[in-house]
């Protein structure tokens, strides 16, 4: 700012450049949104005219609302269980793969595939895999003398199954995002610590995982939003059943608008959605930051 | 000796349970149903076409990955264009407008844009956008700005201001050093944010589930959710859908290998 050609207008070129993304941003996103807490307050079948209620979804949503509260508890489960599994699974191949060998190059490739798939795509393969008659997991399980299980029609496993899948579609993701983390790392700090004679295990403890920080915070931030967005594959391996054991959040709010005719209410719950999310990047920011010593 | 174990072992089984599914997937479209349950991971006894003949013939698999390629490569196109001028806007802005947008912009990223299924299908039930590609394009372009400008700012924020400045002293105007100057050195850039959000598109279901109930308008996630309603348990034609739908980003992972991974990181790091 401190150059020559200070204005205190912005130069009509620039400005005309911004508008179009401006004006498809404002109109189908931002108006939306605003919508959206709009409807929030309203009782309305998406037909009818909507009714003003007040605070009355909400207060519904806290008190009488036992659905959504399993659905709420499903994917705070979902989200935290990929969310460390998928953070450690990933730390631990980055460290294993840091070195730009062939080998790991070729693993990081490998690892990485799944990431390119669609969901749905995923969702059948897995149906496949998961298949309780015909499928490749049981099928292995048999082999060595254990029975097979029900892995998505069982109302105990199917949401763990779907964090399963999850954690094997994402990992190789954030493996690559945590080699190109690790590498900033000096390797003096390494040759040190060797001399030293320090272990593998103190290595890690005491040089990577410190130093890798930031990056998983990234990694954790990224994974969170994520999973408290998961739609597709949820929808496409077991729509949210049986018996809402694996519904989260985004199949809810759709079956409700969708299915049930519910506009008002499944704007409320989208809120909340939002709400969860917002709060959650929030606390994520500032432990990383009281971790990592800044401000 | 402990470590060298624990490391091999868990590299291999983690590549094992990327190779397997994938394999028996490609090995499956060969296959009929019995040889896929019986044998799922023995080549085909006959290598057989007819998968790919039925899947022709009455899945009608052209008209959805037409229209998957229309939606992703308008979408990838439009937003860009959009995106980068904005960014440049932001990057090179002397006035608070630039910072105001980039904020604005931001609550997009805080906002997921899944939230918005209700009033976006109210929108476009009312603009008359439903079942129709543009509608999708237009979702699309509105869901992706916000990281797209994201990655790209920071980008034309790294580029030398004095180069710019040297530039508008030789008499060039903004859209000028836009398009000679800032644009070509942003390709790479360009091309990561380009694959990141061509996978995005490519592969959503959300809103193609919600906004198209045409059968002529269907995009290929959508046809795959289909196919398993009509197929239910016959996992050959399942698996030959699903190695057609995913063929076009197979080949483009495995020919800009570097720029997908790039783009892929790029979008969750800054998002």
């Amino acid at each position: 700012m401190r150059t020559f050609n200070i204005k205190k207008t912005e130069s009509r070129v620039l400005i005309a450049m911004a508008f179009p993304a401006f004006a498809i941003y404002a109109f189908l996103y931002l108006y939306p949104s605003l919508s959206n807490v709009y409807y929030s307050f309203q009782r309305w079948d998406g037909v009818t005219k909507p009714e003003f209620v007040g605070l009355h979804n909400f207060t519904y949503l806290a008190t009488n609302d036992d659905l959504f509260m399993k659905v709420l508890g499903n994917n705070f489960r979902f989200s935290f269980i990929v969310v460390i599994f998928q953070t450690l699974l990933a730390l631990l191949f980055a460290t294993f793969l840091l070195k730009n060998t062939k080998t790991s190059i070729a693993l990081r490739i490998v690892f990485f595939f799944p990431t390119i798939l669609s969901s749905v795509s995923v969702g059948l393969i897995w149906n496949f895999l998961y298949d309780p008659n015909f499928g490749f997991i049981n099928a292995i399980l048999k082999s060595v003398g254990i029975p097979g299980l029900n892995w998505l029609g069982d109302t105990r496993y199917s949401l763990y199954a779907i964090a399963l899948t999850q954690v094997w579609f994402h990992t190789g993701q954030m493996v690559v995002i945590y080699v190109a983390g690790l590498q900033q790392i000096p390797q003096e700090l390494y040759e040190a610590a060797e001399v030293d004679g320090a272990s593998r295990w103190q290595q890690f403890k005491n040089i990577t995982w410190p130093m890798a920080l930031p990056t998983t915070a990234v990694v954790v931030a990224y994974t969170t939003i994520q999973t408290f967005r998961a739609f597709d594959l949820v929808y496409s391996m077991t729509q949210g059943g049986p018996l809402n054991s694996s519904d989260m959040l985004v199949t809810l709010i759709y079956n409700t608008a969708f299915s049930s005719y519910k506009w008002g209410y499944a704007s409320a719950q989208s809120i909340i959605l939002v709400f969860v999310v917002l709060l959650l990047t929030y606390l994520q920011r500032r432990t990383l930051r009281l971790n990592t010593g800044e401000k | 000796m402990f470590y060298k174990v624990f490391k091999n072992t868990l590299l291999t089984l983690f590549a094992a349970a990327v190779l397997i599914p994938s394999s028996i997937v490609i090995l499956g479209s060969f296959k009929d149903d019995l040889e896929i349950y019986t044998k799922p991971l023995a080549l085909p006894k006959h290598w057989s076409l007819k998968n790919f003949h039925t899947l022709i013939e009455t899945g009608n698999v052209f008209t959805p990955f037409k229209n998957s390629v229309i939606v992703a490569i308008f979408s990838v196109g439009i937003t860009l264009f959009f995106a980068s001028m904005a960014s440049y806007m932001i990057a090179r802005s002397t006035t608070v407008t630039g910072k105001f947008l980039f904020l604005l912009f931001a609550i997009g990223l805080a906002i997921p844009g899944q939230v918005n299924i209700i009033p976006i299908y109210h929108l476009f039930v009312q603009l008359h956008l439903t079942n129709s590609l543009i509608g999708l394009i237009l979702v699309n372009i509105a869901l992706t700005l916000p990281i797209s400008i994201f990655i790209l700012t920071a980008f034309f924020k790294d580029l030398s201001r004095e180069m710019f400045e040297a530039a508008a002293i030789d008499g060039a105007g903004h859209w000028r050093i836009y398009r000679s100057l800032a644009l070509p050195l942003c390709r790479p850039a360009l091309a990561a944010t380009g694959i990141f959000l061509f996978v995005i598109c490519w592969n959503d279901l959300l809103y193609p589930l919600m906004l198209i109930s045409e059968l002529d308008k269907k995009t290929l996630p959508l046809t795959l959710i289909d196919f398993r309603g009509e197929y239910a348990t016959s996992y050959s034609m399942l698996f030959t859908a699903v190695l057609v739908a995913s063929i076009p980003m197979v080949i483009m992972y495995l020919t800009m290998q570097r720029t997908f991974v790039a783009g892929l990181t790029a979008g969750a790091v800054k998002g």
